[in-house]
């Protein structure tokens, strides 16, 4: 990433002190194109249907559905799933449950770390709607302002079969190419920051996490 | 070594790199075929043959890459280099001029050393992360690295003294004609303390500490993603399956054709995989403290053996 | 248990005294005695473990109680600590000095209700919400609802029922939703 600071194509990050300003990348992301050759498109999107990793980060009670998934009754691994306990290397990222506001933070900066493409899927009612937490002082309630969801799995807890054929829409959708949630994010990315900056009043990282 | 001419160096480059392509390929596919065989154990049904492959295409093709400096690239083609290099000089296939690769008369050494720069190139480019907990995998690889050397360097001593030669071929040579002839059969004592080093090798439990997914989410290459990824996992299956047919050469008389290199190096990585399912996890001091207790005892001995019997 | 809140009772003044379950014993204590009552206790009588320390919000009378719940390994007694506080400018003695886990639940009462402890460590930072800049959350007269509607919306079409009408009318549609 470029450590050109002048340039117009960067981040304020007005959160951070003039010190730690040096310490962190402040380039703005720039939207993706696929490739060119038709084919190779196609090819890398299989690719990408066929081995999806999730990262090991569950916020709610529905995370807890995850752990089904992953041993002998259900055995996601068959389908080329597999967890990955780091964001770097992973490309979904499922948002098990309720989202507190601090959880949201570090949501935010996971995200943000992890290599495009990357893929959202919304767990239970509580990131759709607020769930059960709709009047609580300390979850959100619309998961989708502020960050962008691929695929919504309603239920308080859905199950984990549930979970499991949003998995597999997911990946026809990502074959057909549709899921460009990373691109929308970047894309509207001013407003996805206005309203994340909205409920963490604490902004203290970069306002893109490299 | 002397090139009767240029295309005769191509040949040898051009036959190098089919032994590369097969060795790469048979390390992922047997990486998946342990995938499954622990799969089953589990009551699973466990990853398709074609995961790994899938895997590599899918982290190659990731759209966006994260650099942490110049060591950080470095860092994986450090690896790959050390992985190949070990290979280069490995004849895979004894008697065939064809899978020799680049074997010479003091091969033994260069691929023992080939061995640990990828893992020093590894380090240097994981810390450059700057991760935490790439440090911290870094420390406990290399001690514990540092710690299997010591039975694993003894029980090379022992053999290179047993059959009076640094070049793998001459080693694998003299283990012809039946397994009597073995290095397991004539210096069980060496090969021993080489089996127990090699645990420690794979990186199989108990000895799995520096990756340790949940804790020091994977160690080194925490930061690692995309087409550096996918490099280091074309490495793991080609470094994992050069080790093999190195213990190979040297302790279970070599291979004369593919498929007989194929069914002993199998056997061989099964000892790690029962051992790995049946041990829990060593913390790093339990595992460097076992490293100097009993394997380089018995290093120490099959040198002794090597002196007093077979001398 | 008896003799014991006996001399309690003339010692600190203890009143209210009450056994909600077999194994608890709750009694109430002036602010000033409070301190003094549960490093006696901690001392001398055995209850050596602190559970937890919690807060009442009564508003209607404009108090906090605060809860200390101690037990005593030595006979499996649980005492619960009651001391009300007033709820304008609440503020207690910190008991940090007698359990170091204590300062952490100071901390939260803090940032959950707004009672200062003075002297207790880390007071000042966030707790379990960062960048809080309403008043407290656990105090009665924030309303929950009404705040997080305003800071994060509404989704539009989602509807509350009630859950006993609604099974109701779902199980047996055919009377008119009456069983
Ligand atoms: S939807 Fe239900 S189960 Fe899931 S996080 Fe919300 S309350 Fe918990």
């Amino acid at each position: 990433m470029s450590k050109d600071r002048s340039s117009k194509n960067t981040m304020e990050n007005s959160g951070l002190s003039a010190d730690e300003q040096l310490l962190f990348c402040n380039a703005r992301p720039e939207p993706y194109k696929p490739y060119s050759i038709k084919a190779v498109e196609d090819f890398a999107n299989w690719a990408r249907a066929n081995s999806l990793w999730i990262l090991a980060f569950g916020t709610g009670c529905c995370s807890i559905e995850l752990r089904p998934l992953m041993t002998a009754r259900f055995d996601i691994s068959r389908f080329g799933i597999a967890g990955r306990p780091t964001p770097r290397q992973s490309s979904v990222f499922i948002i098990g449950g309720y989202v507190s506001v601090k959880t949201l933070k570090r949501i935010i900066r996971s995200y943000e770390q992890m290599q495009g493409p990357k893929f959202i899927i919304a767990l239970g009612s509580c990131p759709a709607n607020g769930g059960m937490y709709f009047d609580s002082y300390n979850t959100i309630n619309q998961f989708d302002l502020y960050l962008p969801v691929d695929m919504y799995v309603t239920g308080c807890m859905p199950r984990p079969e549930a979970l499991l054929a949003a998995i597999m829409e997911l990946k026809e959708d990502i074959k057909v190419g549709n899921c460009d949630g990373a691109n929308r994010y970047v894309e509207n990315l001013d407003w996805y920051k206005a309203n994340q900056k909205k409920v963490i009043k604490n902004w203290d990282m970069p306002d893109y996490n490299w | 070594m002397i090139y009767a001419s240029m295309s005769e160096w191509f040949g040898r480059v051009g036959n190098f790199g089919l032994t590369l392509l097969i060795v790469t390929v048979y390390g992922l596919l047997v990486g998946a075929l342990i995938e499954r065989i622990i799969a089953k154990v589990q009551g699973r049904v466990g990853i398709p043959y074609s995961q790994p492959f899938i895997n590599i295409a899918k982290t190659f093709f990731k759209r966006t890459a994260v650099s942490h400096g110049i060591m950080f690239y470095l860092g994986p083609v450090f690896r790959i280099a050390g992985g190949i290099g070990t290979l280069a000089f490995i004849p895979v296939i004894y008697g065939s001029e064809m899978f020799s690769n680049f074997s010479m008369a003091g091969d033994l050494f260069l691929v023992i050393y080939f061995m640990f720069f990828g893992q020093l190139g590894m380090a240097l480019g994981a810390g450059e992360s700057g991760h935490p907990y790439s440090a911290i995998g870094i420390a406990r690889g290399l001690s514990q690295m540092t710690a299997y050397e010591v039975p694993f360097a003894l029980a090379v001593i022992s053999i290179v003294i047993q059959y009076d030669t640094l070049s793998i071929t001459e080693i694998v040579a003299a283990q012809q004609g039946g397994w009597q002839n073995w290095t397991v059969i004539t210096n069980w004592v060496a090969t021993l303390a080489a089996m127990l080093a090699f645990l420690g090798m794979t990186g199989y439990s108990p000895f799995d500490i520096f990756l340790a997914p949940q804790e020091i989410p994977i160690g080194p290459p925490t930061e690692f993603h995309s087409a550096y990824l996918s490099f280091l996992q074309i490495n793991r299956a080609l470094f994992g399956a050069t080790k093999l047919v190195l213990f190979m050469n040297l302790f279970f008389g070599g291979a004369t054709g593919w498929v007989e290199l194929m069914i002993k190096t199998l056997l061989i990585y099964m000892v790690a995989i029962v051992v790995g399912v049946a041990f829990p996890r060593f913390r790093v001091d339990q595992g460097i403290r076992f490293f100097f207790k009993i394997p380089t005892l018995i290093g120490i001995m099959s040198i002794v053996y090597v002196q007093m019997v077979l001398a | 248990m008896n003799t014991l809140l006996d001399r309690l009772a003339t010692d600190f003044g203890i009143y209210d005294i009450s056994d909600r379950k077999p194994a608890i014993t709750t009694l109430k204590v002036e602010k000033q005695q409070a301190e003094r009552l549960i490093r006696e206790l901690r001392d001398r009588e055995g209850y050596t473990h602190l559970n937890f320390i919690t807060c009442i919000d009564y508003i209607e009378q404009g108090i906090f109680t605060l809860v200390y719940m101690l037990h005593n390994y030595g006979d499996k007694s649980t005492l619960g600590v009651e001391v009300d506080i007033d709820r304008e400018n609440a503020e207690m003695t910190s008991i940090h000095t007698l359990w170091a886990q204590a300062w952490t639940y100071q901390r939260e009462l803090r940032e959950m209700f707004g009672i200062n402890f003075p002297g207790s460590p880390r007071q000042e930072e966030d707790f379990c919400l960062e960048g809080w800049d309403d008043i407290p959350p656990m105090r009665r007269e924030f309303n929950t609802k009404t705040y997080s509607t305003e800071t994060f919306g509404h989704r539009e079409g989602r509807v509350s029922e009630d859950p006993r009408e609604h099974m109701k009318a779902q199980l047996y549609p055919t009377r008119g939703g009456d069983n």
